[in-house]
């Protein structure tokens, strides 16, 4: 075998991301016609058509973009951080951008694009301080890393609960649905600006690919083969707290996407971010709809927030890759 | 081929390197000696500039590398440093390959011409048949090869070597030698290489730069630089020394 036939990512791009493609589009089409009511997609009456294009296909296509932002946002910052346990959520990014959400919401409830910008902001902030507590002068550890992202969250999440309790209590209840990850509020505009983060967002990470194929080796080795660490640095930071910042504005907290997603890709595909970052995205879009038609039709016609699915499935892989490492 | 001029380095308040001069020229290897300590690895990184010099200047082929980018320095220096490590499933020849950063484009697959230089690194350093294992699955000895397949992958005319013999059994550190000396003499190129065996000092290289405490002590053709006197005055230790009755070069005994 040479190097020319084994390495042949062109090929591997082409074939996984062909299935991820249809995987996704089963995925929505299924989503579509699964809920509460179910609706024959090839008979529609008038009811099943308002309930399928005013509630829930925004709230597929929504799921969809959230989760394509997080499982990329969490593939790049795992690439960077060298640490497969980086996962937006556990480093408090997803806080952050909870908290500026919050913000924008006590301080400017009726203007749209505040929750946007303010999430950037927090999502920003809180991955800004994690990085600066987790660096030390001998470099950066997956202890230190996970740690203070544990304080980080911890810290947020006590100015999140004293801002809830400024809230009423019929918006309290749909807040700790939301913090918790929900999609039931989604809106069009919501979708539109998540949609174009996500597309953005994923294709700056993938413009850094090559770069973070080293820099997850080392970043003295990074710099040594021509890597200009800084600014591959300073592109992912800024493009995960994008991403988690948009996310999590439109849908709160949906937790651990940002590990597994890569993680279930890297099995499939090895570790080169060329793959990993887009087929992340792909996925994440997926999982996130498959989780959700999930929360949705459990114990219908209640509802589970997504959050608790994916955190019922990622706990146990955080063990797990925690315990192999 | 690399030169240095007056460099002083240091990391933070501390000085290590004081007003440091020499040339590599082409086709030349040169081994940096000296006591754990003396500012080896630290001369070392300053010559790619992977450490800013805080006065001075080294120049690739004429060029300062404080005008040339990180691309262009990497595309003439390549560097076999002490082994990292990755947790992620990174495999030899993925890693051999990601030493083409510096040619091509930032994003984007591998040219042919990426491939082919993979391919040589890979066949030189006896790894083609490892390809397809893990890098965190290998032996130091195994990892440190990777390494140096990955410097050569770069096609770099300077190859700057970190101890790259620690980990390697006597038959690959020959192997080790032998590419590096082809590297520097074959294509033009040269090499920079921390060793604390004075004996593989003697063997390859065609001249040694004995640091003491951040300075020269001392500078020349291996039967110039190792004597007594130096290595006592170096490394505190008696040494006897005669010549390797195989090559003829000298031969350094500790006399502990």
């Amino acid at each position: 075998m040479t190097v020319r036939e084994s390495i042949n990512g062109r090929a591997k791009a082409f074939r996984y991301g062909a299935a991820l493609l249809i995987l996704l589009g089963i995925a929505i089409l299924a989503a579509a016609s699964l809920g509460a009511e179910n609706i024959s997609l090839f008979h529609l009456n008038d009811a099943g058509s308002t309930i399928l294009f005013e509630i829930r296909l925004p709230r597929i296509l929504l799921g969809a973009c959230v989760g394509a932002s997080l499982a990329a946002a969490g593939a790049g910052l795992q690439a960077l951080l060298r640490n497969p346990l980086a996962e937006p959520y556990l480093l408090g990014v997803s806080n952050g951008a909870a908290l500026g959400t919050m913000v924008a919401i006590v301080l400017f409830g009726s203007f749209d694009y505040a929750r946007p910008v303010l999430a950037f902001a927090g999502a920003a902030l809180s991955t800004f301080a994690v990085y600066q507590m987790a660096r030390s002068k001998v470099g950066m550890n997956s202890e230190r890393l996970i740690l203070s992202g544990v304080i980080v969250t911890t810290l947020l999440s006590s100015v999140i609960i004293l801002l809830t309790s400024l809230l009423d209590a019929t918006r309290l209840r749909s807040f700790t649905f939301w913090l918790l990850g929900d999609l039931s509020q989604a809106t069009r505009s919501g979708f539109y600006i998540c949609l174009a983060s996500a597309v953005i967002g994923t294709l700056i990470l993938s413009t850094q690919a090559k770069a973070l194929n080293l820099m997850m080796v080392g970043e003295r080795d990074a710099f040594d083969f021509g890597v200009e660490v800084e600014r591959t640095r300073l592109a992912v930071f800024a493009a995960s707290a994008g991403l988690v910042g948009i996310a999590v504005s439109a849908s709160g907290s949906v937790g651990f996407v940002g590990l597994i997603v890569p993680h279930l890709i890297r099995l499939a595909v090895g570790s080169d971010n060329r793959l990993v970052l887009p087929f992340s995205a792909l996925f994440g879009a997926s999982f996130v709809v498959i989780a959700d038609t999930a929360a949705r039709t459990m114990i219908a016609p209640r509802e589970l927030p997504v959050g608790a699915i994916t955190a019922l499935i990622g706990c146990p892989l955080f063990i797990w890759l925690l315990r192999r490492n | 081929m690399l030169k240095v001029q007056n460099i002083s380095a240091g990391y933070g308040s501390r000085d290590i390197l004081r007003d440091i001069s020499f040339e590599v020229p082409e086709g030349r290897i040169t081994a940096l000696l000296g006591a754990n300590g003396a500012g080896k690895t630290t001369l070392l990184r300053t010559l790619n500039r992977t450490l800013e010099t805080r006065s001075g200047e080294v120049f690739l082929a004429d060029m300062p590398l404080s005008e040339m980018s990180r691309r262009d320095i990497a595309r003439g220096i390549a560097v076999v440093a002490q082994e990292n490590e990755t947790s992620f499933p990174v495999t030899v020849q993925e890693f051999v390959l990601s030493g083409r950063f510096a040619h091509g484009s930032t994003f984007g697959w591998e040219t042919v011409a990426d491939l082919s230089a993979a391919e040589t690194g890979l066949v030189v350093c006896e790894l083609a048949d490892m390809r397809d294992r893990l890098m965190n699955e290998l032996s130091g000895g195994e990892r440190q090869r990777v390494l140096l397949a990955r410097a050569l992958a770069t096609e770099a005319r300077v190859l700057l070597l970190d101890e790259p013999t620690a980990n390697l059994d006597l038959s690959h550190q020959a192997m080790m030698f032998r590419l590096v000396n082809e590297r520097s003499k074959g294509c033009g190129g040269s090499a920079v290489v921390i060793t604390h065996d004075l004996n593989l000092a003697s063997e390859f290289a065609d001249e040694i730069l004995l640091l003491k405490k951040g300075e020269i002590a001392a500078q020349g053709p291996p039967g110039k630089v190792l004597t007594a006197d130096l290595i006592r005055s170096v490394f505190g230790v008696d040494v006897l020394l005669d010549s390797n009755p195989g090559t003829g070069n000298v031969r350094v005994t500790n006399l502990w």
